[in-house]
């Protein structure tokens, strides 16, 4: 692991994985989209609805894999001080807090139809909408940090740690209380989709995670450029000042 | 020149120190943070265990009939709307079903419009408040979708029907 702790050598890997995630996840996806939308079938009682699935179940799915993400980089951070952790950690937040807002747009277009409402202060909604406003607080304080401390990431990898606790909280919430959400349809080698479903939500979800890791490459590659850059003009400016 | 390799090499024994103490300072912050994190999710657990009862969005009927709300206190009451009791009363606008959870029924009043998901035999959330005589007045129906997700073409089918298709198309 601490091999890729070296920027150039993550740089290598950067350079070519990144287009190949991007290319791979937008051909996926959007085929996903295409084949759920347009020759899936409708649902026995939610109809046309139901084709919302596709984008908002795997909007959920990295919504919380953001932030997962962000948490075990800030324990990589905390512990062992790996370069490249507080920059992932970043590199997380902007796509995390983007599908979380699709997750929470689409469920509500579909709840309207679905249940009658836009929205209720159910279990599993009032926790998402807490993950929402984390990534708000997390990207705030870390550039805050970031100004004061020098890129030490301290303040932020603590809170990415104690914010992840919500992520269990999202998950069980339909299990522990009562909600208006409905219960988990797939779980580990069970599904109560029906196949029709199943497959292009499958789909869906491997290519809309291949565009995140996109996502999160290019913005890595963007912050060490910039770290690059600034360290360089540093340098310059301290020349010059000799 | 003697001065300045004897520099080095103090330099060279520091760095020594400081790379055996960064290791131990690693395996310190390593069990400092795994108990803090243990701590964390223990408190998470406890909060949530605590909230069990007040987090939930709405009553089944069982705990409406073993703990009746006041007359008149809003409150939410979930469950299955049970076969064969939906009925559309003499105004045409007015209807009234049951709501079971699998061990109580509680009847339901409610007049206006109800959601496309609402039929009998699926999950219901009323809001209201309990009536004269044990029966609930709703004054909105939210429609609960469940967990199966089947295609239209199977909707002729029984639940029990589809329920086996879906089992022998997902596995």
């Amino acid at each position: 692991m601490h091999g890729f702790a070296n920027p150039a050598r993550f740089l290598r890997i950067a350079r070519w994985l990144m287009p190949l995630c991007m290319g791979a996840g937008f051909v996926v996806a959007f085929g996903a989209l295409g084949w759920g939308l347009f020759f899936g079938p409708a649902e026995r009682l939610q109809g046309e609805t139901v084709r919302i699935v596709y984008l908002h179940v795997p909007a959920a799915w990295l919504g919380m894999a953001g932030w997962m993400g962000i948490a075990a980089a800030s324990f990589m951070e905390l512990v062992w001080r790996h370069p490249l952790a507080g920059i992932a950690a970043r590199a997380c937040a902007v796509p995390g807090a983007v599908f979380t807002a699709v997750c929470l747009i689409t469920g509500s277009l579909w709840g309207r139809p679905a249940w009658g409402t836009w929205w209720v202060w159910d279990g599993r909604l009032t926790s998402m909408l807490v993950l929402l406003f984390l990534y708000f607080g997390w990207m705030a304080l870390s550039q805050a940090s970031e100004a004061s401390d020098g890129g030490r990431n301290r303040a932020p990898a603590i809170f990415g740690l104690v914010g992840a606790v919500n992520i269990p909280i999202i998950h069980y919430s339909v299990i522990w209380w009562n909600s208006q959400h409905q219960a988990p349809s797939i779980t580990v080698g069970k599904s109560a989709m029906a196949g029709a479903f199943l497959w292009p939500l499958l789909l869906a979800m491997l290519g809309f995670t291949l565009l995140f890791a996109g996502c999160v490459l290019a913005r890595m590659r963007a912050i060490l450029a910039n770290q690059q850059a600034e360290a360089r003009l540093r340098r310059k400016a301290l020349g010059a000042a000799y | 020149m003697q001065e300045s390799a004897e520099n080095m090499a103090q330099t060279e024994r520091m760095a020594k120190g400081t790379v055996q103490g960064t290791i131990k300072a690693k395996h310190q912050r390593l069990v400092l943070l795994v108990i803090a994190l243990v701590v964390l999710i223990g408190a998470a657990l406890l909060a949530a265990w605590a909230l069990r009862n007040q987090a939930s969005y709405f009553y089944v009927p069982a705990e409406i009939q073993a703990h009746p709300p006041e007359s008149g206190r809003a409150v939410r009451l979930g469950g299955m709307v049970a076969k064969g009791s939906l009925k559309t009363e003499a105004d045409g606008v007015t209807i009234a079903f049951a709501v079971e959870d699998g061990k109580a029924r509680v009847p339901v009043r409610f007049k206006g419009i109800v959601p496309s998901l609402f039929v009998e035999g699926s999950g219901v959330v009323a809001e209201g408040h309990m009536g004269a005589g044990g029966v609930f007045e709703a004054d909105n129906l939210l429609a609960k979708h469940d967990e199966n997700y089947v295609p239209r073409e199977m909707k002729d089918m029984t639940r029990e029907q589809a329920e086996k298709v879906m089992r022998e198309t997902t596995r």
